[in-house]
């Protein structure tokens, strides 16, 4: 492991306003190395998805700082904001969020192509990026014409398509079975394999903690707990 | 193609339903202000025909004369005092006015005397498809067009009338010269003409004024407006500037057809803003996954009037084509619809502006897309 791509220092996150507002996270301090796969855990609501929203620079927290790069993140404005994910952060989601109407390698694709990398060197990337999560063959498969873990994986091939540095993943085994989770977290943990990425996955699913390299535990809006995984020990 | 156009119309044929309304409104849009547009062309070009194709380089016309059909008259010493204008070549007498035409099986129709010297280069008719014009210095000879035959009650040349108690002999028959206030003209020779309107022989309603060769006609107008103190001097750009003000405008027709028109643009705009609205808020999941992945608002807002740029030309391509049959089924009519190549070029602007302004609204709801969603859903 080797620098962190990502770190985030006492951020706090208020959530609504008026007497419907809640503290979402109450000073949470996380770093994510280069070559780590770390699993973000803990009860429904307990503020992991915040915690995504505000390291993938989605949400400004109300307070503490991210450092993206060694870069801070604060009073970034939207645009700039949008610049970070687009050239820094990958985002796998549980819903795979795919544009259906789009094959395979474009929804690849679509993540070049919202950085203005449009030539011909785009499709090829877009295809190397779907050979590496296994699916060279569905390069023109629209989403309806693959599984759940097909899809998920055409996910991730969008995220790392563009060589980001921080892949953020939220529950990409929660719809998925045993097989094709383990599948997915096997993709994510040769990702990690890269010293100049990490990758932090929320998730609720134990059938993955072997691929952790750390894994985190959060409550009410905190971290509370952390532990080495078992892949901190032996390399994946 | 790019990814975003091709997104956009992805999305845009992924709901065949919700595209076929959008395009439906869209052409229902461009037909109807198509419609009134052509209307108002084909509007504009009758009210100035009879001083299009008049020989005329200035009209000397009575006082407050508001268009070709107002039937004042003018003395007949105001010719020579025009004459006596260096400069003026020649003063051609015009008269015109309604009259009662009795058709030979029976019964009466309006018609529009227009009488004018037949030796003179007058107020003549064109588009002469049977007889000639010298065939109107016969006795009761008159020209009509064929369009309205029925109307009068005739066949074809040699077929009799009377006006105003006089026989009158089809000697000369148009084609397309039309009045778009439906009454048909009816030509004759100068004398006829006053006879069948009970005009006296030294009155006449204009005189056409030809200017000698290398006159200037703001001088010799200036000058013969001095000499003429009951009459105006207008050129034929004017005159025609006043018949169309006040036939589109002072009658309020021209109104109609632009509210008409107006009412076109802004039930296409809705149509299309609603559709595109409907759009993109199914849609906005995809929007926010393209927000968090981390395109810039441009590249979404591109997406979006792609949509609408894909829905104008196909909306436009098929109003067109509807066009086409509604113009060539109105040739015939006593007000066609007329397109040209300079207004259709403004429709397609119009079509383009009028969906791309529909864009605004669905633009401002994905301004306020929160890309932290995708990860909510």
């Amino acid at each position: 492991m080797t620098d962190r791509v990502i770190e985030a220092v006492d951020l706090v996150k208020d959530l609504g306003e008026g007497a419907a507002q809640v503290q979402a996270l109450k000073g949470v301090s996380l770093a994510l190395a280069g070559g780590e796969l770390v699993l973000l855990m803990g009860p429904s609501g307990c503020g992991k998805t915040t915690l995504l929203s505000v390291l993938g620079c989605m949400l400004s927290p109300t307070r503490g700082t991210v450092h993206l790069l060694g870069r801070s993140t604060a009073g970034l404005p939207p645009e700039e904001l949008a610049r970070l994910r687009r050239t820094h952060v990958g985002f796998v989601f549980q819903s795979y969020h795919l544009f259906p109407t789009l094959s395979a390698a474009d929804n690849v694709r679509l993540a070049l192509d919202v950085r203005g990398e449009r030539a011909a060197g785009a499709i090829a990337r877009a295809g190397d990026a779907l050979a590496t999560v296994g699916l060279a063959g569905k390069m023109k498969a629209y989403p309806r014409e693959l599984s759940g873990g097909e899809q998920q994986r055409v996910a991730i091939a969008r995220a790392i398509v563009g060589n980001a540095s921080v892949i953020l993943a939220d529950e990409p085994t929660g719809a998925l079975d045993s097989a094709n989770g383990h599948a997915i977290m096997t993709v994510l943990a040769g990702i990690a394999r890269d010293s100049a990425r990490g990758v932090l996955v929320v998730t609720h699913d134990p059938r993955i903690l072997s691929f952790a390299h750390r894994i985190v535990r959060m409550e009410d809006g905190r971290i509370v707990g952390g532990e080495d995984g078992p892949a901190g020990a032996t390399p994946l | 193609m790019s990814l975003s156009f091709r997104l956009a119309s992805r999305n845009l044929f992924h709901d065949r339903l919700r595209f076929v309304a959008t395009i439906v409104g869209i052409v229902f849009s461009i037909v109807l202000v198509t419609v009134q547009m052509g209307l108002f062309l084909g509007f504009e070009r009758m009210v100035t025909t009879m001083i299009d194709h008049a020989p005329a380089d200035l009209w000397v016309v009575p006082p407050g004369t508001k268009c070709f059909e107002d039937p004042s008259l003018l003395d007949e010493r105001q010719r020579f005092r025009a004459l006596s204008i260096d400069g003026v070549a020649g003063a051609v007498p015009v008269v015109i006015g309604f009259a009662l035409w009795r058709m030979p099986g029976g019964g009466t129709t309006p018609v529009f005397v227009v009488g004018s010297d037949i030796k003179s280069a007058g107020r003549h008719p064109w588009n002469v498809l049977e007889g000639g014009l010298d065939s109107l210095s016969i006795p009761d000879a008159v020209g009509i067009d064929r369009s309205y035959f029925a109307r009068l009650g005739v066949n074809g040349l040699g077929d009799a009338a009377e006006i105003r108690d006089q026989k009158v002999k089809v000697a000369l028959v148009t084609g397309g010269i039309r009045s778009f206030t439906t009454t048909p003209y009816v030509f004759a020779s100068l004398e006829r003409a006053r006879g069948y309107m009970g005009t006296s022989p030294n009155k006449a309603t204009y005189f056409l004024l030809r200017l000698a060769p290398g006159a200037d006609a703001a001088n010799v107008r200036s000058r013969l407006q001095a000499i003429l103190s009951d009459a105006e001097v207008l050129t034929p750009d004017e005159f025609r500037h006043r018949s169309r003000a006040f036939w589109l405008f002072g009658t309020g027709a021209g109104a109609a057809l632009f509210a008409g028109a107006v009412l076109g643009i802004i039930v296409g705009t809705v149509i299309v803003a609603q559709t595109l609205y409907s759009s993109t808020k199914d849609h906005l999941i995809e929007f926010a996954t393209l927000r968090a992945i981390g395109s810039s608002g441009g590249y979404i807002y591109r997406v979006i009037i792609y949509q609408a740029l894909i829905s104008a030309v196909i909306g436009f391509i098929l109003a067109a084509g509807i066009g086409v049959i509604t113009v060539a089924a109105t040739a015939e009519t006593a007000l066609p619809i007329v397109m040209t190549p300079a207004p259709t070029v403004g429709l397609l602007l119009l079509t383009v502006v009028m969906c791309v302004a529909s864009a605004i609204s669905s633009i401002v709801q994905v301004m306020r897309i929160d890309p932290a969603v995708a990860f909510n859903r």
